[in-house]
């Protein structure tokens, strides 16, 4: 583990419309690591997510990545006048993001899904071999399924494809929203299976999750958010064994998962 | 690439010119009909493809676009005129080479004019709708006030090039010459879109825009370049639509982009909002339809489009190849 931050927001504000969703977030992501983002449903996760890609403004404080400021209005607290970058200006800093609706193009198939995420190929015949292998080797499914619509794969096949695509290319952050989410418990196994393996590989991970079992086994750091805020930042080690502290911080229902 | 393809819409071309067959009686009238139908349908898709990428891409209805299609028919008569004596050749070759130089004129000047329209008029509003249409309806009129200004407000007649003149006989159907070179036009076109949107990463990258336009910036790609291209190429399309849609009617008025842009409306509306091949559909439909009940019977030509439209939509409300994800 390093404690060098990949990624730090610093009294991150973010409204949408009239609605102000995130008040002040303050998070590092450590370089090589894997961190959780907890909370309960309308805490603020997605909305960090986004906030980070510049899919929504930061509307206060300041977003760096790599020590370079990517979002937050300029001239804001830290007294940079750098503008804030756009989405693709973000992603091309290799940070790859899943969404939570996981933005399959269904009418594309799995194939060209992959192809979109490399960056540095034209065709599918130019994409990494070696690491398409890897991938298929961690779901099968793409493979069986690969010149096939990828609107016609299961909901867990779905979630496969969006974080294979993620991986396509080597990248230096992995954004990914609540992959668990409306999967069957055998599938989220897989899941971890896989993140696992990327772990592995040492890449930066912010993973949102509400599913705890799964947090449990792929975090290093965790840090919960209430209201639009991190309440909690720590080792993942520390928020597991500790009950009195997950019920406090996560609910009696996320405790219960345990 | 990807494996399924709807049928349905595509049978529905071949139905309706196999039931116009006994209803027009006479097969060489029939003959004569279809291959018309086709090739006003290849025209109206060059036209309309542009449109429906640009709205499935941006969300932006360009009622604009009238206007390109305009400037494509009036680029045509200044070609014709500066090349008189090319015009009256009885060379083939020159006529068809004369045609090209009038295509190519249409294309770069309609996409040069595009590219401006898309910085000036429609970038200020992406998002609105309302303003959108409104701001681009005021283009196009403020367009088509200054073709006058150029071109002067009477029609001006375009007749075909010496040599592309009257029609072949081929067994006992007459064809327009003019129309065989409208539909060998509207093929290459077809061909170069499809392989571009099915073939390379730029047509990956558009068909998956229309899908998801967050998504594709969120994968590192600046969607807002990628439609300004989109935007000036289909403004060309625009110009190459109306050059030759000017070329058959042999005839062009300041009026002629908004008359041509009901249509276009008719045919994205048609095929799906956003989908090429429902485009492409949606134009063939159009063109043959508007055929044979021109024949069948005159006075109801102008209901025939809509009401086709009406029937499409009563059938599948989306269009015929609906863009999913939206």
């Amino acid at each position: 583990m390093s404690d060098k931050a990949l990624l730090s927001l610093a009294g991150v504000h973010t409204h949408i419309g009239a609605y102000h969703i995130l008040h002040g977030v303050d998070l590092e992501v450590p370089i090589g690591d894997v961190t959780m983002l907890l909370g309960r449903n309308g805490a603020g996760k997605t909305t960090t997510l986004r906030t980070i890609m510049g899919l929504w403004p930061a509307s206060a404080g300041s977003i760096a990545f790599d020590g370079r400021r990517i979002g937050g209005p300029s001239g804001d607290a830290d007294g940079s006048t750098d503008p804030a970058l756009r989405t693709p200006e973000i992603a091309a800093l290799s940070i790859a993001y899943v969404p939570e609706n996981m933005g399959i193009f269904s009418d594309l198939s799995v194939a060209e899904n992959m192809l979109l995420a490399a960056r540095s190929a034209r065709t599918v015949e130019q994409l990494d071999r070696t690491r398409l292998e890897w991938l298929f080797g961690l779901f099968p499914a793409l493979k069986t399924f690969w010149l096939h619509p990828a609107g016609k794969l299961s909901g867990g096949q779905k979630q496969m494809l969006a974080i294979a695509r993620a991986m396509i290319e080597p990248r230096r952050l992995l954004l990914i929203d609540e992959p668990s989410k409306g999967l069957a418990p055998a599938i989220v196994q897989n899941l971890i299976a896989a993140l696992k393996e990327l772990k592995r590989t040492a890449t930066t991970v912010l993973l949102v999750e509400q599913n705890f079992e799964m947090a449990k086994a792929l975090g290093d750091h965790v840090a919960v958010m209430d209201d639009g805020r991190v309440v909690h930042r720590g080792p993942m080690a520390e928020l597991a064994g500790d009950e009195a502290m997950q019920q406090r911080l996560l609910g009696l229902s996320l405790a219960a998962h345990a | 690439m990807t494996a399924r393809l709807d049928a349905r819409p595509l049978a529905l071309v071949a139905g309706l010119a196999f039931v116009a067959w006994p209803l027009v009686g006479s097969s060489s009238t029939w003959l004569t009909l279809t291959l018309a139908g086709l090739a006003m349908g290849m025209i109206v898709f060059i036209a309309a493809s542009g449109l429906t990428l640009v709205f499935g891409l941006m969300d932006v209805l360009n009622f604009g676009h009238s206007l390109f299609i305009a400037l494509g028919a009036f680029v045509a008569t200044s070609v014709f005129a500066a090349l008189a004596g090319e015009a009256a050749s009885t060379s083939v070759a020159t006529s068809l080479g004369l045609v090209g130089v009038a295509m190519l004129a249409a294309m770069t000047l309609s996409g040069t004019i595009g590219l401006a329209f898309e910085r000036v008029i429609v970038r200020p509003v992406y998002g609105h709708h309302l303003k959108q249409i409104l701001v681009t309806i005021g283009g196009a009129i403020v367009g088509e006030e200054l073709i006058k200004v150029v071109w002067g407000p009477a029609q001006i007649a375009l007749p075909p090039p010496e040599a592309l003149r009257g029609s072949l006989l081929i067994g006992e159907a007459t064809v327009d010459k003019l129309r065989l070179v409208s539909v060998a036009v509207g093929l290459v076109v077809l061909a170069l879109l499809l392989w571009t949107l099915n073939r390379t990463k730029i047509g990956l990258l558009i068909r998956a825009g229309v899908q998801d336009r967050e998504m594709v910036e969120s994968l590192g790609y600046r969607i807002r370049r990628l439609f300004v291209g989109v935007f000036a190429a289909g403004s060309a399309l625009a110009g190459l639509g109306g050059c030759l849609w000017g070329m058959n009617q042999q005839i062009v008025t300041p009026q002629i982009g908004g008359q041509v842009n009901v249509l276009l409306f008719i045919v994205i509306i048609i095929g799906g909002l956003g989908s090429t091949l429902g485009c492409l559909v949606g134009a063939l439909l159009v063109g043959l339809l508007t055929n044979y009940v021109g024949f069948l019977a005159p006075k109801a030509t102008m209901f025939s489009s809509i009401g086709l439209m009406v029937a499409v939509l009563l059938w599948r409300p989306q269009g015929l190849y609906p863009v999913v994800n939206r």
